[in-house]
């Protein structure tokens, strides 16, 4: 019965309109960017490395260089992902918050369908959505960049160093990365996915977790405090940048491995959590 | 005789401080159409959505088949088809997709031929393809019962079945209640407001106010044609009433108010009556006959107000 929610699921997601704004919001942004680096991309490159070069003589043939499809993807995923949640949470909020305002959820759940693999069928949609919108993303922002600007090694400007990832081992990066995107963006969907479980529309699940997400970001930005420094260890938002590890240099794998831990441990914490009260919840909607 | 296929007892449900069932306890018998009677608020839509476990009771039990639903909840809801309140359905999909969707969840392997039988019965075929969005009400209610009908269930739980229907949409529904039961031998449970939707199918009926059974009684019982109860009303209720008492008509006990006498009389003397009247002289300016079930219900809506 799981695979029948699922499936029904799919099917619902895919066929209502504005699932399809996401796609749209991530087509826009990655053509945007694409066409600024094509016309404006050595000014950006001049400007990233503007205090290497007081110190080393970096030419033109450096900069068109540095101009590969595999940087402007890198720079893409930087803007995208932080962008994505809100777009991800769009559908995870909707799971069941979009139901009970529809109505529908009393006619699905009056079906010999047990309540947790309503939510078990329905986080399994939620999951493949994200995994598609990212598999569209690695499409418009690595497979598009890199035919319309070739390949090459990875430039990452830290604060005091310029991290390069040679050309040969880029592609295997980015494929570790898209893997560990895809478990942030699965972390942010199943907290909308949770909140979902108690609304009766949707807006307020998709507020509450861009509200979470955002005070979560700013603690972990704030983290000179003390406080904020010890909260920011378990908070998921800190965690979601991980994927950023796999474009230095060398991986910090252990890092890596603990940020994954703790973002399994949300996700099974959220979708748990939204069985529990889905499971005790009366549905008067 | 009838085997009980559902056994609701000392249900209640309590909101907070709110009761919004207290100890209700009923049995539907296989083949009946039952009719659950009351007011807007009075606890109907609670009854029936603790029946498909949409909301978990504070106390009593609820059993089909004779087990109870909770602990085999998803055997029980595959024999169940329910359509609650008004139908929302998925509005950027059309009327197939909508049922195909629903059809999947229940449990049984449904063909194309039985959607499209079942849209055929309820009269919805031809908007098969149309999106819900462009549906009227009535449109979704008819689409609403395809989709409980269409893994022909045993029992057939219809909330507000008529909302919305145009007059011979509620006809259509009538009928297709009558057809349910009484060519497929379904158990029908209709629950609403209006009266007349209850006398003209209803084998069995409840009446519940504020989440409390009233009465509970076949329709024989209750629409029983020797008991029905006329209101008259005149400009010399005096008159009347001395008319009544001394006349050889089997009235019962004739209670005045004003200008205004109640009498219990058989249905089939009322016409005879109304001539005895005119004849003696006594204007009539109205004369109200009401049945048992009439009786509780205005009751009850009284004691609301």
């Amino acid at each position: 019965m799981i695979w029948k929610v699922f499936t029904i699921e799919l099917y619902k997601i895919f066929r209502k309109p504005r699932t399809y704004i996401s796609f749209a919001v991530v087509l826009v942004i990655s053509i945007l960017i694409q066409i600024a680096f094509k016309s404006n991309g050595k000014e950006y490159a001049q400007l990233v490395t503007a205090q290497i070069s007081e110190i080393f003589d970096i030419n033109d043939d450096v900069f068109a260089a540095m101009l590969n499809g595999y940087l402007i993807c890198y720079i893409l995923l930087q803007s995208l992902l932080i962008n994505i949640p809100l777009l991800i949470a769009l559908v995870g909020a909707d799971m069941f918050a979009g139901e009970a305002n529809m109505g529908t959820l009393r006619l699905l759940q009056s079906k010999p369908v047990s309540r947790v693999q309503m939510v078990l069928g329905k986080f399994a949609a939620t999951f493949f959505y994200t995994m598609v919108l990212l598999i569209f993303l690695a499409i418009t922002a690595l497979l598009v960049s890199v035919i319309i600007f070739g390949t090459g090694d990875v430039f990452s400007a830290k604060s005091s160093t310029l991290e390069i990832v040679r050309e040969e081992f880029v592609l295997r990066r980015y494929i570790y990365a898209f893997c560990f995107a895809a478990l942030a963006m699965t972390t942010v969907a199943a907290l909308a996915f949770f909140l979902s479980v108690f609304g009766e529309n949707s807006i307020g699940p998709m507020v509450a977790c861009m509200g979470i997400v955002i005070v979560c970001t700013i603690i972990g930005t704030l983290d000179d405090i003390p406080l904020f420094a010890f909260l920011k260890q378990g908070l998921f938002t800190s965690h979601m940048i991980g994927w950023k590890g796999f474009f230095d240099e060398v991986v910090p794998w252990t890092a890596i491995t603990k940020s994954a831990i703790i973002l399994f441990a949300h996700i099974f914490l959220f979708v748990g959590g939204a069985a529990v009260v889905y499971n005790k919840k009366d549905i008067l909607s | 005789m009838s085997t009980p296929i559902i056994e609701v007892k000392n249900l209640t449900k309590q909101f907070k401080d709110v009761v919004a069932v207290n100890n209700l306890s009923f049995t539907v018998n296989q083949g009946d159409v039952y009719g659950f009677l009351g007011q807007n608020g009075a606890g109907k839509s609670t009854s029936i959505r603790m029946m498909l476990s949409l909301i978990f009771p504070t106390s009593g039990t609820i059993n089909y088949f004779g087990k109870p639903l909770h602990g085999n909840r998803s055997s029980v809801l595959s024999k169940i088809g329910a359509v609650i309140e008004k139908p929302d359905l998925y509005k950027y999909l059309n009327g197939q997709e909508n049922i195909t969707l629903f059809a999947k969840l229940t449990g049984k392997k449904i063909t194309r031929k039985q959607i499209d039988d079942t849209l055929e019965l309820t009269g919805i075929k031809h908007a098969a393809h149309r999106k819900i969005k462009t549906y009227s009400q009535g449109m979704k209610q008819r689409l609403g019962i395809a989709i409980a009908l269409v893994h022909n269930p045993e029992i057939v739980i219809l909330d507000e079945p008529t909302n919305g229907l145009d007059p011979q949409g509620i006809v259509d529904v009538r009928n297709l209640i009558t057809k349910l039961s009484k060519e497929q031998g379904k158990t029908v449970i209709i629950s609403t407001h209006l009266l007349n939707e209850i006398e003209q199918v209803a084998t069995k009926i409840l009446i519940i106010n504020k989440g409390e059974k009233v009465v509970e009684g076949t329709a024989e019982e209750l629409l029983n044609p020797n008991q029905t109860q006329l209101e008259i009303e005149t400009t010399d209720g005096n008159k009347l009433l001395q008319f009544l008492q001394h006349s050889e008509w089997n009235i019962g006990e004739p209670k005045a108010m004003g200008n205004s006498i109640n009498v219990t009389i058989k249905k089939e003397a009322i016409p005879i009556l109304n001539q005895a009247l005119v004849q003696n002289n006594i204007p009539v300016f109205k004369i109200t006959p009401r049945n048992h079930l009439e009786n509780y219900f205005i009751n009850i809506t009284k004691t609301a107000v």
